[in-house]
């Protein structure tokens, strides 16, 4: 499986995803600079955390004007998966590929720990790997992680399964019904604050993440080979 | 050629918690009379000549990019240059 790590100016967690997905995953990945006009080589697309364009106007505001973002749209039309990261998520968000906003954290703090996130859906194709219900350990590095959406798209997410993870016990931004990663209708484009590329390896503190990577690996060699 | 003049604020159902600190701070400074403080963004855009409706094309770019409607609203004012 081959994958696009794609890369915005300010993106910072590129490297970790790249890591990830060839070091510990082992499978082929390839950075992507964010005036790509073409991803058809790709089978999986990686949108990965930092501050792109500096946060200026709105987090992945700019980002979203990008000419690869046509194609990230195209991919998830196609039903690739794409996966956001922190400013990944806020970039997807932004793309109206996912609903719903990123806000400023409740407490107003830069928030950089390990958490405990609750798998609540594995039924996806990021989670297959997980037990409904599992407790993970994945960290979270963000200022603007504070989900949130109107009432009516909240009923939605629910009534669909959307809600993939929450914060378990504390939650660290003030985010909705403690949502920490959401899914599209289709369950082929998730986004999530927790960096689950930063918890591949016992070494780094969590191994929990990488499941996250094999799940995304196990469907699509379900469907192509 | 007009400057158009931008304000976006936070939607009345989203949480400022910035606007929330500040109004803090000033309960703290004795200005209890102060209810609630929302903090929002102000853009100048200066637009040159363009054979374009102006209030077409302010609404195109603040719901294209300048704002983002699930959380904000915005309001625009025109000044036309001599």
């Amino acid at each position: 499986m081959k994958f696009a790590v794609l890369v915005f100016p300010g993106s910072n967690c590129d490297i970790d995803m790249y890591h990830a997905i060839k070091d510990e995953l082992g499978e082929e990945v390839e950075y992507v600079w964010h005036d790509a006009t073409d991803l058809s080589e790709f089978d999986g697309i990686l949108v990965p955390g930092g501050f792109s364009y500096g946060d200026y106007l709105r987090c992945g505001a700019m980002a979203n004007q990008s000419n690869v973002m046509v194609e990230v749209k195209k991919a998830a039309e196609a039903g690739k998966p794409v996966l956001g990261v922190c400013n990944g998520f806020q970039i997807l968000t932004e793309a109206g590929l996912l609903p719903g906003a990123l806000l400023r954290n409740k407490n107003l703090k830069f928030m950089c720990r390990t958490v405990q996130l609750k798998v609540e859906n594995n039924d996806t194709q990021f989670t297959n790997q997980y037990e409904k219900g599992q407790i993970i350990n994945i960290p979270i590095a963000h200022g603007e992680g504070n989900y949130f959406c109107d009432e009516e798209t909240l009923a939605k997410l629910k009534a669909n399964n959307q809600i993939v993870f929450t914060y378990s016990g504390e939650n660290p931004n003030g985010s909705l019904d403690d949502i920490a990663g959401i899914i599209n209708e289709r369950g082929n484009v998730l986004g999530m604050m927790p960096h689950p590329e930063r918890a591949v390896n016992d070494l780094l503190g969590s191994s929990d993440g990488l499941a996250l990577f094999k799940s995304i690996v196990k469907q699509w060699r379900e469907a192509h080979v | 050629m007009a400057k158009v003049k931008i304000f976006v604020t936070l939607r009345e159902s989203v949480l400022d918690p910035q606007g929330s600190a500040v109004q803090g701070s000033l309960a703290k400074m004795g200005y209890n009379e102060v209810t609630d403080v929302r903090i929002g963004k102000y853009l100048e855009v200066q637009i040159g000549d363009t054979e374009r409706n102006i209030d077409e094309l302010v609404k195109e770019m603040c719901e294209k990019l300048l704002t983002n409607t699930v959380i904000e609203d915005y309001r625009y004012e025109v000044e036309e240059a001599n």
